[in-house]
């Protein structure tokens, strides 16, 4: 196999990625470096709160509040905490420290080597340049890689893809 | 004999794959990679990788707890 994929012929995805919270991070970057590492063409177009998953210095979280279906394994069951707590200040932080020692200890990879392997894959990164403007981010606040673009460039993309996903 | 062996114990999906993927880019077409794996998931998974990338899983099975994956490059 080649180091990245470079078929005339392959397969593509294209996936818009809309969140950027610990969890739901994690599955576009999943697939994406997976269909990658399977000659699969992938282009990821980062709007709204994906957008922060682009940048250089990551501190990603997860909020309990208003997620009923959230429960943590604990002492042989699972957990859940009430909204009346998940408001307290430092719950988030809490639960976002609680979550990455969690997958830390289950072997998940961090996400940040998970956006270096779709760099080495060669994923094309299409950071939307609205979001850019409306929340005041520069590509120098970004990560090397991502082309600036908008919906007619997702477009292009999702037009020739054979799978198109929004996460 | 595997030109290679990888060792993703203890890691968790996708990381078996990705990193079998890196090892394989840089073998020779017809060298054969050996990876060791925990993840229960990583038996289906890597008959799906070989199906559609065209490598030949050559062996996989599963011995106490770890499964292991001989896979020939293309």
């Amino acid at each position: 196999m080649s180091a990245q994929t470079d078929l005339a012929n392959a397969k593509s995805m294209s996936i818009i990625v809309t969140k950027g919270t610990l969890d739901w991070a994690y599955p576009p970057f999943i697939l994406a470096t997976t269909a990658a590492a399977m000659d699969v063409k992938v282009s990821m177009y980062f709007t709204f709160y994906g957008l922060p998953l682009l940048l250089k210095k990551l501190d990603l979280k997860v909020s309990p509040l208003g997620n009923a279906a959230m429960k943590m394994p604990m002492g042989g069951g699972h957990v859940g905490m009430p909204n009346m707590l998940a408001m307290l200040p430092g719950a988030t932080a809490g639960t976002s420290k609680m979550m990455k020692n969690l997958m830390k200890q289950k072997g998940v990879a961090p996400l940040e080597d998970l956006r270096d392997a779709a760099v080495d894959l060669k994923v094309d990164m299409i950071a939307c340049q609205m979001t850019m403007d409306l929340f005041e981010y520069s590509l120098d606040d970004m990560i090397a890689g991502p082309r600036l673009g908008g919906a007619a460039t997702y477009m292009e993309s999702a037009l020739a893809a054979d799978i198109n996903l929004f996460i | 004999m595997a030109a290679e062996v990888l060792d993703t114990k203890g890691l968790n999906c996708p990381l078996p794959i990705l990193k079998a993927r890196k090892a394989l880019s840089v073998l020779q077409a017809g060298q054969v990679l050996e990876v060791l794996a925990t993840d229960p998931g990583s038996m289906a998974d890597f008959e799906a990788f070989c199906r559609q990338t065209g490598c030949e899983l050559m062996e996989s099975g599963e011995d106490d707890g770890v499964y292991r994956f001989v896979i020939k490059n293309v």
